[in-house]
């Protein structure tokens, strides 16, 4: 209980910090609804062109956009600020500071930041999700809301082991300015089912950057088209990540040598 | 003045040469976008028999891979840059310079440029083995796309450095940027081909000058257009780079006097 302890303490610690700048609130709302708007129209320019793309409906397109929206919200509030310090510390040679706490380093680089206002997008996602849902000619069973759940906690997982890595990766390479852009990038895809991408490209969305995982599957389970076999997959693709991801931030971390001392 | 571009594109490509890595992964990045825009249209028109609005499949890939080369070029320094630059004081030492400020990010980003476009050149073989554009050139498009690309890196300049000057006045711009790049993505032909958008947009879209730092580059090697739409086309590039340059003049006047700088 001790890592969910700590965890806790810096969330809230992060949400006091930001709580003092009110008016970010109104800024972040604004910046969410306009992109939720343009979201929108260039799914209404899609369709407005084409009935279905690939077998997806609209309303179900709307649930894929929802669910890229609301996790593209707890990544950019709770995982990319902390992975983007560690990059910046490693360079300044001010991981020390983590390094010497009696604690898992690991665990305290992955929980240090949290950036309340960005949660709005999770607001904004979930609305358009909820859209979506209501827009669906079958409707969501509970067995359904369940494993949609349970499969998103899974893509948070996987995207969070996908930023470790990268972000471990500051250990060879000085300079990371990229990573922010290659990463939103990429995460862009994730606003379309992962199917509608040729071959290559769909696997490489789904097993070297987990997008495909994150967003698709849990947006199969909200509109009836989940196998019982990938929930299993994403679950045992999520375990061996996440054990590999440790292993490579260990063997990174011994490649760190501090720049004070 | 034509040392001191000589001189500053010299040390960028020297600087940008030495970070290839780095320039590969966010070019990597950047690609990302257009081949999103590609494979939904290109899925879109196989749906419907090949074509949307009379643009082929292949017409589709050849319009997103010279995308690609226009972004390249028309990638500027941007307004959350001008942010840390006033919030840091690091305007200070470009003000103590000679030359208006401009002429620094234009030479330094012009030289950055041609680093960009060599490493990305692999990436374009890659993207056309990939999705087979369908593409013909004459000599004189190929002569009009290479001014036109300059054209829009210095339409787009403009504008994010009018944009940018923002930040002297308050510290939380970004409502405003976002709102600029929406609209930016919508009208220029960014995220379509600008045919593909409803007519009231492309009416809007002919009296603002984003379309001519986007959509009239990509459509002088793929739109197959008249000599004299491609000549006309860099006239309106001439005459948005006048304006933007007139605006930027007058605005950094004004601005410029209310920055303040603490402690460097």
């Amino acid at each position: 209980m001790r890592p969910v302890r700590v965890a806790w303490t810096f969330l809230r610690l992060g949400a006091i910090n930001e709580l003092q700048y009110r008016a970010n609130f109104f800024v972040a709302a604004f910046q969410s609804l306009l992109a939720v708007a343009v979201a929108l129209v260039v799914l209404r320019l899609v369709y407005s062109h084409t009935a279905e793309l690939n077998g997806w409906s609209e309303p179900e397109l709307m649930c894929v956009l929802g669910i890229q929206i609301l996790l593209g919200g707890v990544i950019r509030a709770a995982i990319q600020p902390n992975m983007e310090r560690l990059v910046d510390e490693v360079r300044d040679g001010k991981l020390d500071h983590a390094l010497t706490k009696p604690e898992d380093a690991q665990l305290l680089v992955s929980v240090r930041e949290f950036r309340i206002w960005r949660t709005v997008d999770v607001i904004s996602g979930g609305a358009v999700l909820g859209v979506g849902v209501a827009r669906l000619e079958a409707s969501v069973g509970a067995g359904e809301a369940l494993s949609f759940a349970g499969l998103l906690l899974v893509g948070g997982v996987l995207i969070y082991c996908f930023w470790l890595v990268l972000a471990t990766g500051a250990f060879w390479i000085v300079h990371m300015w990229f990573l922010a852009e290659l990463f939103e990038g990429v995460y862009a895809t994730g606003r379309w089912p992962v199917g509608i991408y040729p071959g290559w490209l769909r696997y490489s969305l789904t097993w070297l950057v987990p997008i495909g995982f994150a967003i698709t599957v849990p947006a199969e389970a909200v509109t009836s088209r989940l196998e019982w076999t990938t929930p299993v997959i994403a679950l045992g693709f999520a375990a061996a990540l996440f054990v590999a991801t440790r292993w490579f931030w260990r063997f990174g971390l011994r490649r760190y040598s501090g720049a004070s001392a | 003045m034509v040392d001191f571009y000589v001189t500053a594109m010299r040390t960028q490509v020297q600087t940008q040469f030495q970070y290839r890595a780095a320039t590969y992964m966010y070019l990597v990045g950047m690609v990302a976008e257009p081949v999103i825009y590609l494979v939904v249209w290109t899925t879109i028109a196989k749906q419907n028999g090949g074509q949307v609005q009379g643009i082929t499949v292949g017409q589709f890939a050849a319009y997103y891979i010279v995308w690609t080369l226009v972004r390249n070029m028309n990638i500027v320094f941007t307004p959350y840059g001008w942010e840390w630059r006033i919030r840091e004081g690091q305007f200070s030492a470009a003000l103590l310079r000679p030359l208006h400020p401009i002429h620094y990010d234009i030479a330094e980003f012009a030289g950055g440029k041609l680093i960009w476009v060599v490493l990305y050149l692999p990436i374009a073989a890659a993207l056309t083995l990939v999705f087979d554009p369908d593409l013909s050139v004459t000599p004189l498009e190929v002569v009009v796309f290479f001014v036109a690309i300059w054209g829009a890196y210095l339409i787009r300049t403009m504008l994010l450095w009018l944009l940018g000057m923002v930040t002297f006045w308050t510290t939380r711009g970004s409502a405003i940027f976002e709102t600029y790049i929406m609209a930016e993505l919508l009208l220029s032909g960014r995220l379509v081909p600008l045919k593909l958008m409803p007519e009231w947009t492309q009416s809007v879209a002919d009296f603002l000058p984003f379309q001519w730092a986007f959509y009239f580059p990509i459509q002088t090697l793929v739109g197959d257009l008249p000599a004299a739409e491609l000549i006309g086309g860099l006239g309106m590039q001439v005459l948005w780079i006048a304006v933007g340059s007139f605006l930027v003049w007058v605005c950094f006047r004004a601005s410029v006097s209310r920055y303040t700088a603490v402690g460097n």
